[in-house]
């Protein structure tokens, strides 16, 4: 297990926006969470990375109880993660990027002072050719079209050094072709025992990837299983789907 | 020398503001920091090393401590301010350079208050005195030189590409792993360093200082050579200090009454202002937006 939620609450104002979650999620899996917009997925994710605080309820990541720490301490320990609408550095190019991500020493101002010589260019190298993003590495992060964004914001999560990697939505807007390739690049990263838990609200690709999955909505945990468990399970349906539970109707899960 | 008297006062006077702006060009286009406090800086740099040269310290120690003392106000304008963006953060650094402003003027017993503090000594380093002000020129042009380097250097670092993230988004920098609290206070207390510093030369030059060296006016003054000059620009910066010091001098071939000479001074600065917002938003060589 690399993580752990246990009885997360979280209100803004009246607004119950997460209810007592909890679920873990294993090492070396592809874990998705799924629900309804609005269900707290991305609060969730929030509150795992400590963007927010929650509440009530612990977080455990790697055996380690980290509800008390800050988002860049956590970070720190092996969190990496992507947001839904991409937020990348617009007056930075690709490689600086990179280098941010890959880089635990850029923080000592003094020791920075006279270095330039750089030294992540073969893991830059690495990393681009894994996300199969195909540009100068001095392109700036505002001429990247919205998929080369995508990529480069995958590409960030990846080479920043981890052990969980969190993807909120990472195929949105994509065309189906680069959904497929970030699907493979998923698969691959798995298959070097990566452990993923990501947010999607795409069911091919969250049905055809995943190994464990749970389902949200109204800020709980409304199921868990594997793909085919929650494809079959009439309350999630009706959850997700609203007044559907026929054969029909579940055919739009696939 | 080979320029007249007044052509170097002008020089030094442009040697101290690229420092000045430099440092501010720092913290507001690099680290995306809205400080409206740097003109605090400048004033706690002047009135720090000129009270510890007149108490008989040697000018280096009065003003590598001028320097380190405007930083810790650095430091604590960052802590306090932390959570602030925007225009709440340009308030309250505003708000900080009136209360430096305040404090410079009412405690009477250290300042002297709107008397200032004549007779502040020339600088006198390794025994060796600064008299003229063809000396002054080339000490402040050497200072100015190795300023703006280290600031060059350190914006080009990797610390530097991660003032420039945090500008553009602290959030993600955060999630990267890189506490953009620490970043934060590092680049505002190099700032206020280098700003110190360009005060203490400021007062050792001039040799008197009032509050009112400190206010607005210079505020503004220093605002317009950074915008100007472009964000995240320290050639921008450079340049646009030679441009708004010296154009301005160019009046005074007009011969114009000294009543009006002030003020069309200032409407030449706010005409240049406006003609780079309309012409080139980002300002001369600007890298980044204003927003």
């Amino acid at each position: 297990m690399i993580l752990s939620c246990k009885d997360i609450h979280k209100s803004f104002g009246g607004i119950k926006a997460i209810q007592g979650c909890s679920f873990t999620v294993k090492k070396n899996k592809i874990t998705a969470i799924i629900g309804p917009n609005g269900s707290g997925k991305t609060t969730m994710f929030n509150v795992i990375s400590k963007l927010i605080d929650p509440d009530s309820g612990t977080i455990e990541f790697d055996g380690q109880d980290v509800t008390s720490l800050k988002d860049y301490e956590l970070s720190k320990l092996g969190i990496s993660r992507t947001f839904q609408d991409v937020k990348l550095f617009q007056n930075l190019t690709i490689r600086e990027h990179l280098q941010i991500a890959l880089s635990d020493s850029d923080e000592r101002l003094l020791s920075n002072l006279f270095r330039t010589k750089d030294v992540e260019s073969e893991k830059i190298q690495e990393v681009m050719e894994i996300v199969g993003l195909d540009k100068p590495l001095e392109t700036y992060a505002t001429d990247l079209s919205y998929g080369q964004r995508k990529l480069l914001d995958l590409a960030i999560g990846i080479a920043k050094p981890h052990s969980l990697l969190m993807l909120d939505e990472p195929v949105a807007g994509v065309n189906p072709r680069l959904r497929d390739s970030i699907k493979n690049i998923l698969r691959e990263l798995n298959n070097r025992g990566e452990s993923i838990l990501l947010i999607e609200h795409d069911m091919n690709f969250v049905m055809d990837l995943v190994d464990h999955i749970f389902v949200m909505d109204a800020g709980k945990v409304i199921a868990e299983g594997s793909p085919e468990e929650i494809q079959n399970d009439p309350y999630v349906l009706a959850a997700y789907l609203g007044n559907c539970g026929d054969e029909e109707e579940i055919e739009c899960w696939t | 020398m080979i320029i007249s008297a007044y052509q170097t006062h002008i020089f030094i006077l442009i040697f101290i503001y690229i420092i000045l702006a430099v440092s501010l060009n720092l913290a507001l286009g690099y680290t995306g920091l809205l400080n409206l406090g740097h003109v605090a800086f400048f004033g706690i740099g002047a009135y720090t090393s000129a009270l510890l040269a007149i108490e008989g310290l040697p000018y280096i120690a009065a003003v590598i401590i001028a320097g380190l003392f405007a930083s810790v106000f650095g430091y604590l304008l960052v802590k306090a301010t932390d959570k602030l963006k925007g225009d709440y953060m340009a308030m309250a650094t505003l708000g900080f350079s009136f209360v430096v402003y305040s404090l410079l003027l009412n405690l009477r017993d250290i300042t002297r208050g709107a008397m200032g503090i004549p007779g502040i000594p020339k600088p006198s380093i390794l025994g060796l005195t600064i008299r003229t002000n063809d000396q002054y020129l080339i000490f402040v042009m050497a200072v100015c030189a190795i300023s703006v380097f280290i600031m060059y250097r350190m914006v080009n670092s990797p610390f530097g590409k991660l003032l420039e993230a945090n500008r553009d988004n602290a959030v993600n920098l955060r999630v990267l792993g890189k506490n953009t609290f620490a970043l934060k206070y590092k680049a505002m207390m190099t700032s206020a360093f280098f700003a110190g510093v360009s005060g203490s030369l400021y007062a050792h030059y001039i040799t008197f200082i009032d509050p009112t060296s400190f206010y607005i006016a210079e505020l503004i003054l220093i605002l317009t050579i950074v915008i100007v000059g472009g964000l995240a620009s320290i050639k921008g910066s450079i340049v646009a200090t030679i441009v708004i010091i010296y154009v301005p001098e160019m009046l005074k071939m007009l011969e114009l009454p000294a009543s009006v000479l002030g003020p069309v001074r200032q409407a030449l600065y706010a005409m240049i202002l406006i003609a780079i917002l309309m012409i080139r938003p980002r300002g001369i060589f600007g890298k980044v937006d204003l927003e």
